[in-house]
């Protein structure tokens, strides 16, 4: 038991692939369907959920510690912050 | 026994990959922001791509991330053949996802659509930026994809060799990470180029 707790079994794995592969289908047919600008939101939704999913499992972010939780967590709100001061700048110029 | 440290290996690399989400993410900005600005141009250069390549490729990735976590699992469970099937099997995707990316392109190329061609600089200016965009994006992580596939090659030397193990899979870890990254980031450039409507 305690060596078996940090790792994924194989059927864990399987379910997350189909699970990804269900999203892929999601996101092909949603963008099948002319929402406007509703699409995009909807697409990269999808995505970040297909990400989470990756992330948490095939790269064990499940298993980690603080230091690698926050320090991804900072990353992203970089990202973030980095895409938010660029539109807020393109958009009252 | 030379001393190990796997957590610090690990640590390692993340901030290696945290450099490489910001690599990404700082070309994606661009996208966005010329998204914006000429949406209607952007929407005429997806319908240019090929959709079936996009998802025939994310489905590829996608099974080659499962085959890489199937195999680290393996390699803890000491299920030594089943390291060695996912390695080859995330390879074969590996290759069959660049051979994808090289008739893509070279459609693309017949009809007159790569940077600087005559067709795309005398087209309307936001195509030629997606274009720009599509070469630099899915070029830069097909580079990356080359280079997964060199370390999963290299580890599945050291698995025969058995000089991954059990108690000694850092590399193979690593390497998953890298790898997994890069199929992280297809998740996102899949819609960004093939779905946008």
């Amino acid at each position: 038991m305690e060596k078996t707790a940090h790792i994924f079994e194989y059927k864990t794995l399987a379910l997350t692939l189909a699970g990804l592969l269900v999203m892929t289908g999601v996101t092909v047919g949603a963008a099948c369907i002319d929402l406007g600008w509703v699409n995009v939101w909807i697409a990269l939704t999808i995505a970040s959920i297909k990400a989470s999913l990756v992330l948490v499992v095939f790269m064990h972010m499940k298993f980690e510690g603080r230091a690698l939780r926050w320090s991804f967590l900072s990353t992203v709100c970089f990202l973030a912050v980095m895409i938010g001061f660029t539109f807020w700048d393109v958009a009252f110029r | 026994m030379a001393p190990l440290d796997p957590s610090g290996k690990k640590m390692g690399m993340w901030l290696f990959l945290y450099t490489e989400i910001i690599l990404f993410g700082g070309l994606f900005v661009l996208y966005a922001v010329y998204f914006a600005r000429y949406t209607p141009d952007f929407i005429d250069g997806a319908a240019l791509l090929d959709r079936g390549f996009g998802i025939v490729n994310t489905v590829i990735l996608l099974v080659s991330s499962f085959f890489v976590a199937a195999g680290i699992t393996a390699v803890r469970k000491g299920h030594t053949r089943i390291v060695l099937a996912g390695l080859w099997g995330a390879l074969a995707c590996g290759a069959i996802f660049l051979v994808n990316k090289y008739v893509e392109w070279g459609h693309k190329f017949e009809n007159g659509i790569y940077p600087g061609s005559e067709t795309l600089v005398d087209s309307p200016g936001g195509l030629n930026l997606f274009f720009g965009l599509y070469y630099v994006i899915t070029g830069l992580h097909g580079l990356h994809i080359l280079i997964g596939m060199s370390l999963l090659a290299v580890c599945l030397v050291l698995v025969y060799r058995r000089k991954i193990t059990a108690q000694q899979d850092a590399l193979l870890e690593n390497s998953g990470l890298y790898w997994h990254l890069v199929d992280l980031i297809w998740i996102f450039i899949f819609p960004l180029f093939y779905l946008v409507v």
